[in-house]
């Protein structure tokens, strides 16, 4: 068989920032599902009794994975509005150039808002 | 007329009979998401998570513990599909993709159940 046609290389396309709107949707993708990994782990230890929440608890207040965790929040949190762009494509509205231009904006400035709205919250719920 | 080709009518093979299945799956989790996502974390960060009471108590909540249990298991299926995605398009060679598309089906099967059986042992004991 010979060998099935390939898209054209993305070399070809000259760089517009949705570009890098839709790439930054799969890269927070993943990295929401890390975010997931640690939030399983975080259920069971709080399942398995006050010692080993304590331990996590302990782990997630150190600076390092502070920061881990606003990376985390930042990911989900964009992946969260990018994805609602997503979802209000798939109905086949907001397609044009100029309107997913715009969206795009809108979906960055609130992702940035809402991160330091969560990170807020966060502030008030580590507090010993 | 029929657009199959030449090669597709000898073979006499349909399609795998998926379909769109994935592509309507991914949307379908994802809208439960939004919800799901927004008031857990809402209501998550109202608490204070240093107190083991405050937590476990709050996630033994009957209703607390049933939206928990259906986020971790859309979180995990919306992931599942989307980490399938990624490896699909990127990773080449046909054992190296396999391989990776397995790690991550039994690494989301392993956090969903975990992460399900966590909140029921919270929840029923």
């Amino acid at each position: 068989m010979p060998p099935r046609p390939l898209s054209p290389h993305l070399g070809v396309y000259k760089f517009m920032y949705t570009m890098s709107l839709s790439i930054l949707h799969r890269i927070t993708g993943l990295a929401a599902t890390l975010g997931f990994l640690l939030f399983a782990w975080w259920l069971m230890a709080l399942a398995g009794g006050p010692e080993s929440y304590a331990r996590v608890m302990r782990f997630l207040d150190t600076p390092v994975a502070k920061l881990v965790l606003v990376g985390f929040t930042f990911a989900f949190v964009y992946h969260f509005c990018n994805g609602i762009r997503h979802l209000v494509w798939d109905t086949g509205h907001g397609l044009e150039r100029a309107q997913a231009r715009r969206s795009g904006a809108l979906v960055i400035v609130l992702a940035l808002l809402l991160t330091v709205l969560v990170i807020w919250l966060a502030c008030g719920a580590f507090r010993q | 007329m029929s657009l199959r080709s030449p090669l597709g009518k000898v073979l006499g093979r349909g399609s795998a009979g998926e379909g769109v299945g994935h592509w309507w799956v991914q949307r379908v989790t994802a809208v439960a998401l939004v919800p799901l996502t927004a008031l857990f974390a809402w209501s998550l960060l109202a608490l204070e998570l240093h107190s083991y009471d405050a937590v476990r108590g709050w996630l033994g909540r009957p209703w607390v513990a049933v939206l928990t249990v259906l986020l971790v298991v859309t979180l995990a299926w919306h992931s599942k599909l989307g980490v399938q995605v990624v490896i699909e398009d990127y990773v080449h060679g046909k054992a190296a993709k396999t391989s990776l598309l397995l790690l991550s089906l039994f690494v989301h099967a392993g956090a969903a159940v975990s992460g399900v059986f966590a909140l029921l042992l919270l929840a029923l004991s």
